[in-house]
């Protein structure tokens, strides 16, 4: 691990304002993620500064009827929260199915969302890679790519996000608060917060160097049937091959986003509308213009059976 | 870097320094290399951190790439916790911060200030045993042993778990109170690898700590 400073940050003011006078500076929460990068030295910080301890760790109603889950608010307690149980019971369930015990006791919101993608390739510092080293190249195109995107891809890169959490909160229209080194705030609608690859996959969300994330906030209760199917290699502890996230109401009609397919949950406003006609047809408005490998090829029928599965599980 | 004076020599003690003396002799650095390594002269930025061990206070100077792991191995010399991929992904590291289980290797010990910190000595030792540990060595939850301090502190927070409601994915019905099942605790403990394969005892073990029948 290369060395670095280190310093905590007392407030969100004052780690943005640490972040903007010194070079090569990260900001650390859970630092489960960052910290096993930068053991590779894929991440190469000069300085960290600890957002950890900032009083970003609560869940508060909003006005509009909703949630705003604080950035640090730790996975575990996100997952257990009752309000989060009982009206948005598909993010405790897409948490619950990501990592381990202990991770999640560690990890928390705002980390969820940025943590980088696990394309073994990326983590392999032999290989070429232009999300780690611009211009080198992708190995994964041609290579091992079993795990990797089926939409969304560029040729420069088809890397998967490996978020569960950001599944359901896509699903659920979140909405990500920031604030930058001048104080500024902004709200960014999750569904605009991933970019996609295309020649500079190492840009990976449309925050501002040194923007920092405050809270997530989610929408009013929808109701309905919360489900999050994660179809993995072992039965837990797995990161997803794909993973299926739907509200299904009453008379059919829903919501689902997708996670294992794309560089960021993968949702369509045209394949929510065919909710009602099943899962052939979803799937289709969901996944059109597909572009697969003869090794993930497999990845458009497991989406279309796992929705499938849901849609059954949801009429009960 | 302290003596570890309080040991007396072990055999993987003794195996190490002979290996280290080898190494010096054959491998020394050419003077070239150590003249132009202007950087090397600079010592690694280092950090303050003081954070209580099972019950014992602690105020330590940190190089800051210094885990929690290795703060309590390598500084504290509570050799307990184990070093197994050092990337998360085998719980071999697991301790217990301000009640909460989580990978020791993957936390910055300077991002710890402040905190309580129990490790498998602070469960309990030979004589004093936790009864954890006890039902580990009753219902033979281990074989090679190396896994073993992780999966018990992992054992005893996820009792807490279940106790403080925390769902699992196998939760039946999120908004109803998880139960010690044998399910539960396979799903719950997935974050500890045990090469030897150990599950079933360890689970027995655990339900029998909980007082249920896995």
């Amino acid at each position: 691990m290369k060395s670095f400073t280190y310093e905590r940050a007392a407030t969100p003011a004052a780690a943005t304002a640490a972040f903007a006078k010194t070079k090569g500076a990260r900001f650390i929460a859970g630092g489960t993620n960052l910290l096993d990068l930068m053991k590779l030295e894929i991440e190469t910080p000069a300085h960290l500064i600890d957002v950890s301890r900032l009083s970003l760790d609560t869940i508060e109603p909003t006005r509009e009827g909703g949630l705003r889950i604080g950035a640090m608010v730790r996975n575990t307690d996100l997952a257990a929260d009752a309000r989060v149980r009982r009206d948005y019971g598909l993010v405790s369930r897409a948490l619950v199915a990501g990592a381990s015990g202990q991770l999640r006791n560690k990890a928390t919101t705002a980390g969820n969302l940025l943590q980088r993608t696990r394309c073994p390739y990326f983590y392999d510092t032999n290989q070429p890679c232009n999300k780690r080293t611009p211009g080198s190249g992708c190995a994964a195109i041609g290579g091992f790519n079993r795990l990797h995107a089926v939409v969304g891809a560029s040729d420069a890169c088809i890397a998967t996000h490996p978020s569960d959490m950001a599944v359901a909160m896509q699903a659920l229209d979140a909405t990500v608060e920031t604030v930058d080194a001048a104080g500024k705030a902004r709200a960014i609608p999750l569904a605009n917060f991933y970019r996609a690859p295309l020649d500079t996959p190492h840009l990976e969300t449309v925050l501002a160097p040194g923007e920092l994330i405050t809270a997530v906030t989610l929408p009013k209760p929808v109701g309905g049937t919360h489900i999050y199917h994660k179809v993995r290699d072992r039965a837990s502890y797995a990161f997803a091959l794909i993973s299926v996230g739907a509200v299904v109401q009453k008379d059919g009609s829903g919501r689902v986003a997708l996670g294992g397919v794309g560089y960021k949950p993968w949702r369509a406003a045209a394949a929510d509308a065919e909710m009602p006609r099943g899962a052939k047809a979803v799937t289709a408005a969901l996944l059109a213009g597909a572009k697969t490998s003869h090794e993930n090829a497999y990845k458009l029928p497991l989406v279309e059976r796992t929705l499938a599965a849901v849609l059954a599980q949801a009429k009960g | 870097m302290v003596t570890p004076q309080e040991f007396p020599i072990s055999r993987r003690g003794l195996i190490a320094g002979g290996a280290a003396s080898v190494a010096a002799v054959t491998v020394a650095p050419p003077l070239a290399a150590e003249a132009t390594a202007g950087n090397a002269a600079a010592p690694p930025p280092t950090a303050r951190v003081a954070f209580e061990v099972n019950g014992t206070p602690h105020d330590l100077e940190l190089d800051t790439r210094t885990t929690l792991l290795d703060a309590l191995r390598e500084h504290l010399r509570l050799t307990g916790t184990k070093k197994g991929c050092d990337h998360g992904q085998c719980g071999a590291c697991t301790v217990i911060v301000d009640g909460r289980r989580i990978n020791s290797c993957l936390s910055l010990a300077v991002q710890h200030d402040g905190d309580k910190i129990t490790t498998i000595e602070g469960l309990g030792l030979p004589g004093t045993l936790h009864k954890m540990q006890q039902a580990f060595i009753v219902h033979d939850g281990y074989q090679c042993g190396y896994c073993t301090p992780g999966q018990i502190c992992s054992a005893v927070a996820v009792l807490g778990e279940i106790a403080a409601g925390v769902p699992s994915h196998v939760t039946a019905d999120l908004t109803d109170a998880p139960q010690v099942t044998a399910r539960e605790l396979r799903e719950r403990m997935s974050g500890n690898i045990c090469r030897c394969g150990a599950y079933s005892n360890i689970v027995d073990a655990i339900a029998d700590v909980a007082g249920v029948k896995a």
